[in-house]
């Protein structure tokens, strides 16, 4: 589907009925607007506010702070630590969901006995809730004396891993690349099926191999549901926090605190309300980054 | 190489890959039917009696069934409500688009794309000075306004596949805009409109950041209660892997059922 034909249906889309009737379509749209309008702007514009004042639940004094708290934060190396580890997460996860994925989709894009029931299997991961996974891997899986890898690793006479202890960041991206795999695995297994069989067929004729195959039909064909896989994960992953609260909460140190615990430590442990807002503008910024593309890239793929 | 020899090699991988993904799931079911000394011995049990004592025990933990209770309540009226508002909304985007349609559209999408950590402190104020902190309303409102962006694009898209002559047709007998969509498109787009509150429940069950945040533990869904498990006294792995099992069973089967739903609405409509 080209962007030209959709931005063909865009301009040719009937903008009066057949029937003539006018119906005034405000009353309809504008509650979800309205609510929609409220959830963005108030928590918005709370969050500038209280970055823009000192304030400690603990202290009853609110007062005017200016660029106070961005100063702090920006002075404070916990923020760098904390956003080239967000840097780590995000950048990891998705270069391993990515590969992951697309090699996977080539592989259940292939006819084999049982591939319906393996592909649900496969994107099962998705499904979990965020504690859960978090939980399995770091005691069934990962535990030294008691997981499956600490067995796995004696079997062979190796030193057992203790994952969270000698490489926490590590033990974490693993974790959250297994609940994303599945995620680019759905998306871009959707996308080569649209991929035309007569292409396909046509250079099988011309005596493509499976590996020219790959690399000038699907990957080219792929680049969009990639580009859609990277920004939308980007947004989630900029967020990640239910697998460092339950595995590390942030630790050892500061090894896996990201932007979004930082916050919540900022806000909910140290009662920082107002570095903890500064914080929260910064992930803002950060996530809107993103989203311009995000948007940028839907925008062209809507049919009004 | 030899067709079939391919084939065979195919299907080994792919089986092979599927079940070492799956693995996790796969061990922490089974591990839900050991006692805790299998859960942990080394090397670990693959044959063992199973057992539902650790079922029995996550049962009679008083407490089970209110975390459970308060998933599904929160999972469903937030979807219930977010449905409610998004189809009038979806419908007259769908049917009467005007100039400022797309830009609606795009402007709702864009709201889901705020970090919720940006605004933690807001709302964490907000509900504490609304006395919703640790409620259930709290967090269906949160829930709600979460989901309605994807709700409203995933119902834009499914509305759009209705025949428009259909719904005319019934507005020359004089059908009024409510009867309309009430008597004629909600029956029609009615797969449709099922598989976006399987998605917007898959969403709300799995949410783990305003959850966390938000509830402590009158309130508090399961997945908070699974959170509980982390603390190093609270290290049980039968009964955290029953519990968990039970957690995650009722999603994974629908998430199974929309997963082609899914794709389309996590990347509003950018992949078909």
């Amino acid at each position: 589907m080209s962007a030209s034909i959709a931005t063909g249906a865009v301009k040719s889309a009937p903008t009066v009925r057949r029937s003539g009737q006018k119906v005034r379509t405000l009353p309809f749209v504008a509650p979800a607007v309205l609510i929609l309008l409220v959830w963005m702007i108030v928590p918005l514009a709370m969050t500038l506010y209280f970055s823009a004042m000192r304030y400690n639940l603990l202290n009853p004094v609110v007062e005017f702070a200016g660029i106070g708290n961005y100063q702090y934060l920006l002075e404070d190396p916990s923020l760098w630590t904390s956003m080239w580890n967000t840097l780590v997460l995000v950048g990891s996860v998705l270069v391993i969901t990515v590969v992951a994925g697309t090699l996977l989709a080539v592989l259940f894009d292939q006819d084999f006995p049982g591939r319906g029931v393996a592909r649900l299997f496969a994107i099962a991961p998705f499904f979990v809730m965020p504690t859960v996974s978090a939980l399995i891997w770091k005691n069934l899986l990962m535990h030294p004396i008691n997981g499956i890898f600490g067995w796995f690793s004696r079997l062979f006479g190796f030193q057992p891993v203790d994952w969270f202890a000698e490489y926490p960041m590590t033990a974490v991206i693993m974790i959250v690349s297994w609940q994303w795999i599945p995620f680019a695995l759905l998306i871009l297994l959707t996308a080569i099926q649209s991929l035309d069989n007569e292409q396909k067929e046509a250079a099988r004729m011309d005596g493509a191999g499976p590996i020219s195959m790959f690399f000038f039909i699907i990957l080219p064909h792929l680049g969009r549901a990639i580009s859609v896989v990277v920004m939308i994960e980007t947004i989630f992953l900029l967020t990640v926090f239910a697998e460092i609260f339950v595995t590390t909460s942030g630790g050892p140190g500061l090894a896996t605190t990201n932007l979004a615990f930082l916050i919540y430590v900022r806000a909910l442990l140290e009662y920082d309300v107002g570095g903890a807002s500064a914080g929260g503008v910064i992930a803002i910024i950060l996530a809107n980054i993103v989203a311009f593309f995000v948007v940028r890239t839907v925008a062209r793929n809507l049919e009004a | 190489m030899d067709s079939s020899k391919s084939k065979i090699g195919v299907f080994i991988l792919g089986w092979g890959a599927a079940l070492v993904i799956f693995f996790p799931i796969l061990w922490m079911l089974l591990t839900g039917f050991k006692t805790e000394v299998e859960a942990i011995s080394t090397p670990p049990k693959l044959f063992f009696t199973p057992t539902l004592e650790n079922y029995y025990a996550v049962f009679e933990r008083a407490d089970y069934m209110s975390f459970a209770i308060n998933s599904i309540v929160i999972s469903v009226v937030a979807t219930a409500l977010a449905i409610l508002i998004a189809v009038p909304a979806a419908y007259a985007m769908a049917f009467f688009p005007t100039k400022r349609t797309r830009g609606t559209l795009l402007w709702m999408l864009s709201t889901k794309m705020m970090p919720p950590v940006g605004v933690l402190v807001p709302m964490y104020l907000l509900f504490r000075d609304f006395g919703i902190l640790d409620t259930r309303t709290g967090l269906i409102i949160i829930y709600t306004l979460m989901n309605l962006p994807i709700v409203i694009w995933m119902l834009y898209t499914f509305f759009k596949e209705v025949p428009g002559e259909i719904l005319e047709a019934g507005r020359m007998d004089g059908a009024r805009a409510r009867q309309e969509v009430t008597e004629l498109l909600l029956p029609l787009a009615l797969p449709g409109i099922a598989s976006t509150a399987l998605l917007s429940i898959i969403l709300c069950w799995n949410e783990a950041f305003w959850s966390l945040n938000l509830s402590a533990h009158n309130a508090a869904p399961l997945t908070a209660f699974i959170a509980s498990f982390s603390s190093p006294e609270g290290l049980f792995w039968a009964k955290l892997s029953a519990a968990s099992t039970l957690a995650i069973a009722p999603i994974l089967v629908f998430g199974w059922m929309s997963q082609r739903q899914l794709v389309r609405g996590l990347t509003f409509g950018a992949v078909k």
